[in-house]
């Protein structure tokens, strides 16, 4: 069973913290702290593994982390889970994060948590994974974007607005109209971006 | 109308804070507009509101007080709202907070929504964060989702299911039927999901495991068919079909297969099948291949393939990468009780790791190579073990110890070797041996008696240099203490005897009672040594005398009360010293704890003293826990010595006074572990120099002490008469005592005093 999922950045700013195991808040920000204390001492060439902190359950569970560029993935998780297939879950779970959010940096982490819960709900539920089709996974959490933005309403048409001018591709617009006798000259516009 | 902000207007104020104080400060006045925003029952903000809220929560702040707006978000018909509840449930309610029963309701409507999204969501809260009272009322939703023909809910419900057995384990048979078409799927996603319920089933009752016993066929083809497909986009991961969904079925391969024959023999083929197909280039294939040899080592594989599995963790334990090296000294540690020679084989990469720089796998290296430790090798591995122990972290060098002190006691070649290491660890490791170490070491010394001499010469050399290393520097004056004779009579058969003088002596031994580094214990070795010296020394007594004295009015409790007893000694009962300050004899380890010079308790007692749960009456004492308490018993010992000569000075103090006085005042001898001794002394009427001791023991634990018997030994010039006890089991929780009478004759008449 996975306990937490955590991701945190090189100076210990926790950017998600979902717990699978009930904690009180204090703990939680303890547990946090105490994780990356762990794992940024470790060095650059040196397994993927560590036993956990003491007030994560001591060596029963373990830390298995990845560092990406600025962020650390850490899945703390007891014996019953495969350590090498955890490693496996991390990469699969950026690659998703990656495709829903188009080259994902720390910022987009940053700025919709909330969206980043949603992705991990459809990953990993109750502490046990759920799905690991990333295709799969993105099809799901499209669709249920969908439905939120369909409910916006009115609210929403601003944004709607903005978003589609920005997918629409002003080079393909003809440059002249012919009607008949009239010729229109469409003016370059610059692109929107 | 106040419109409240944006969460990304939030994230980004609090991003431009230079301090903590002033990211403090914005989250209050937020947190003030929110709570303000939530009074006036807003509607339509409310999810921003406590989409703010989670992200304040992220970052370490309070964020109770919008509990219940999650619950009215739940409730709404929004998809927006709904999400935002429930991700709010997930991460600030739980069994705790009584409110979270109000979401049951909810959950409930949700589970049959038309909306398949909606009811994903519920399932998902449900599974996360439902406590036993919510799962029991929706365990029949759970269930009735659970044979849904749409896939996306299926497999939320199967994990949804797991957490609901977690939680009410009763709940399991429900379950049952559903699990009947679970295999037949052909979604992956489900497919995963239902592995991971049936695993569950089958750990937590063994009647599940011998029913489903029967899918093991099935869970083959399946497997089969994932290795043989070929190149299927959609599972695809670095090129293997769904490495999860492999590794899950193997794992419940394992479990079912586990000390069944038939089961074990279905699987064997596909097993192997594995082991020789995947493609270990990636870490996917290495995940699975562990996956695999772990299964085959647990099952009842034939001997071919256990083989196969454990040449493939000697294959990972030369990979490059860390983590596979890792994960094959694991296993193999798992491994290493049933194939212990299969391991062997490999021993020498296993040492080899031991010179890594990675931590985690200097840690598995070590405990695996003290497991490979018999009595062929043990030379060499100790060499590369105290080698290990020269170079390595300090948090190892305890554990290392302790270690090498448990494996050169099993399998020492001889004592020479035994001593020779020893010594080696106490000199490179010494201030981390564990505290029980030194009257291990001290009973070893005493108990290899031709090693005497040898012993006191190499410890006397290795303070000489360094005494700052306590377990060491309390070892060495135990032996200089007794054995001081040997060293200067500079008669040693093993090795080139070095001259050393009486005062050279007394030199290294007042230094460490003066030295800044010792700990009082320490001090309290080495001044007890100086005294033993008296005795076996022949022209430094005066010195001695001059230094036990001058501790007479040391600061330091412990040492001044020693010394001043054997000043005593020196004055009034100069006779009795060499009785007193004789060799100590050697040491039995198994049934009896001490000296028979002094008080042995036999005490059988029951396990219960020590462990947090009395065990039923009749329960065998575990091997653990007794020497638990002969090991405390043996420290005790070494206390009492000194205990003991400072209870026959204070007899031996005034005894006119006492001699015609009401009589000696009772006195407690012993009270530890519940067990408690109580001496009280008369005058036998029908002769003057006949003292009658009675005795009487009580014990407060909870169980009776059964066996016990009082021994005890007198100087020469005394005799002594034990009488028969009143029984031999002590009744628990002080409900009664054993007495029993002892008579002491001192035919000199001049003190009533007592070794006993």
């Amino acid at each position: 069973m996975i306990k937490a999922i955590l991701i945190f950045n090189n100076h210990g700013k926790p950017r998600l913290s979902k717990f699978y195991q009930r904690y009180s808040e204090d703990t939680q920000q303890q547990i946090i702290r105490e994780t990356f204390h762990l794992v940024s001492k470790r060095d650059e060439n040196v397994c993927n593994f560590l036993e956990g902190g003491l007030l994560i359950g001591g060596s029963d569970n373990k830390l298995i982390y990845r560092h990406y560029a600025t962020l650390y993935f850490v899945f703390c998780v007891d014996s019953s889970e495969s350590e090498l297939g955890i490693l496996d879950l991390i990469q699969v779970f950026v690659e998703t994060l990656d495709k829903c959010f188009e080259n994902v940096c720390e910022l987009d982490l940053i700025f919709h948590v909330d969206k980043v819960h949603n992705i991990l709900a459809e990953m990993v539920m109750g502490g046990m994974v759920l799905e690991t089709n990333m295709n799969e996974i993105v099809t799901q959490i499209d669709a249920q974007n969908k439905l939120e933005k369909s409910e916006a309403g009115l609210a929403g048409a601003p944004a709607r607005a903005v978003s589609a001018v920005k997918n629409m591709n002003l080079p393909e617009i003809p440059r002249n109209i012919n009607i008949g006798d009239i010729s229109i000259k469409v003016p370059n516009l610059p692109t929107f971006k | 109308m106040y419109v409240p902000g944006r969460l990304r207007e939030l994230i980004r104020t609090i991003r431009t804070a230079r301090t903590q104080a002033e990211e403090r400060e914005m989250i209050q006045k937020e947190c003030a507009a929110i709570r303000s925003s939530f009074r006036e029952e807003d509607n339509t903000y409310r999810c921003r509101n406590v989409a703010k809220l989670l992200y304040m929560h992220m970052l370490g702040y309070p964020a109770h007080f919008g509990q219940l707006e999650c619950l009215k978000l739940i409730a709404s018909q929004k998809f927006t709202d709904k999400r935002i509840g429930y991700l709010g449930a997930m991460l600030l309610l739980d069994e705790r907070q009584d409110v979270h029963l109000l979401m049951t309701n909810c959950i409930k409507n949700d589970l049959n929504h038309s909306t398949q999204y909606v009811q994903g969501l519920a399932l998902c809260t449900l599974g996360c964060m439902g406590s036993s009272e919510m799962c029991r009322d929706l365990a029949g939703e759970v269930e009735k989702l659970l044979k849904t023909s749409n896939s996306y809910l299926r497999k939320k419900a199967a994990l949804c299911a797991v957490h609901v057995i977690r939680k009410v384990p009763e709940l399991m048979e429900m379950f049952l039927p559903a699990t009947k078409n679970l295999l037949n799927e052909k979604n992956h996603g489900v497919l995963h999901t239902s592995v991971v319920l049936l695993t569950e089933m089958c750990e937590r009752s063994p009647d599940m495991l011998a029913h489903f016993r029967k899918l093991v066929p099935q869970l083959v083809r399946i497997l089969k068919n994932l290795i043989m497909s070929g190149y299927s986009p959609e599972h695809d991961v670095s090129g293997i079909s769904d490495p999860f969904l492999q590794v899950r079925i193997l794992r419940l391969l394992r479990i079912l297969g586990r000390n069944d024959d038939d089961s074990s023999e279905a699987m064997n083929d596909i097993l192997a099948q594995v082991a020789t197909n995947t493609e270990t280039s990636k870490n996917v294939g290495n995940a699975i291949l562990y996956e695999t040899v772990l299964t085959i080592m647990d099952i009842k594989s034939e001997s071919g393939l256990r083989v196969l599995a454990i040449n493939i963790l000697g294959r990972f334990l030369l990979n490059n990468d860390k983590n596979i090296r890792y994960v094959a000294l694991t296993s193999l540690l798992k491994t290493v009780q049933t194939d212990h020679n299969a391991v062997q084989r490999h021993r020498s990469t296993i040492v080899d790791c031991l010179k890594d720089l990675d931590v985690s796998i200097k840690r598995r290296a070590m405990e695996l190579s003290f497991a490979l430790v018999n009595g062929n090798n043990v030379r060499g591995m100790m060499k590369e073990l105290l080698y290990f122990l020269d170079s390595c972290e300090p948090e190892f060098k305890a554990d290392c110890a302790s270690g090498i002190f448990l494996a050169a006691e099993k399998y020492a070649p001889s004592k020479r070797w035994h001593i020779d290491t020893i010594m080696r660890v106490l000199t490179t490791a010494g201030s981390y041996v564990r505290d029980d170490a030194v009257p291990n070491l001290i009973q070893l010394i005493t108990n290899s008696v031709e090693m005497h001499a040898y012993t006191v010469q190499r410890l006397y050399k290795a303070i000489l240099g360094d005494y700052s290393q306590q377990p060491l520097v309390q070892v060495a004056s135990w032996c200089i203490g007794e054995y001081g004779d040997l060293l200067v009579s500079g008669q040693c058969e093993e090795e080139e005897p070095i001259q050393v003088t009486e005062d050279e002596v007394l030199d290294i031994l007042e230094s460490i009672l003066i030295s800044n580094m010792s700990a009082s214990v320490t001090r309290g070795y080495a001044l007890t040594a100086i005294m033993k010296l008296s005795t076996r020394f022949t022209c430094t007594v005066n010195r001695i005398k001059k230094v036990v004295s001058i501790y007479g009015s040391s600061i330091d409790v412990e040492l001044q009360q020693r010394a001043v007893e054997y000043n005593a000694l020196f004055k009034k009962y100069d006779h009795m010293r060499p009785a007193l300050l004789e060799r100590m004899p050697v040491m039995e380890k198994v049934t009896t704890n001490g000296p028979t010079e002094i008080v042995q308790t036999n005490g059988e007692t029951e396990p219960a003293v020590l462990e947090t749960k009395p065990p039923p009456s009749g329960l065998q004492p575990a091997g653990g826990s007794m020497l638990n308490l002969q090991k405390s018993l043996c420290l005790d010992v070494m206390e009492m010595t000194s205990v003991m000569l400072r209870m026959v000075s204070r007899f031996c103090k005034s005894p006119d006074h006492y001699f015609f006085s009401a009589g000696i005042p009772s006195i407690t001898a012993y009270n530890k572990n519940g067990l408690k001794i109580d001496f009280t002394f008369e005058r036998s009427n029908t002769n003057p120099s006949v003292t009658v001791i009675t005795i009487q023991a009580s014990n407060s634990t909870e169980l009776d002490m059964t066996d016990f018997v009082f021994q005890a030994a007198v100087p020469k010039t005394f005799q002594l008469q034990l009488l028969s006890p009143s029984s031999s089991v002590i009744p628990a929780f002080n409900s009664g005592t054993i007495t029993q009478v002892i008579k002491v004759l001192n035919p000199q008449k001049v003190s009533d005093s007592e070794n006993s």
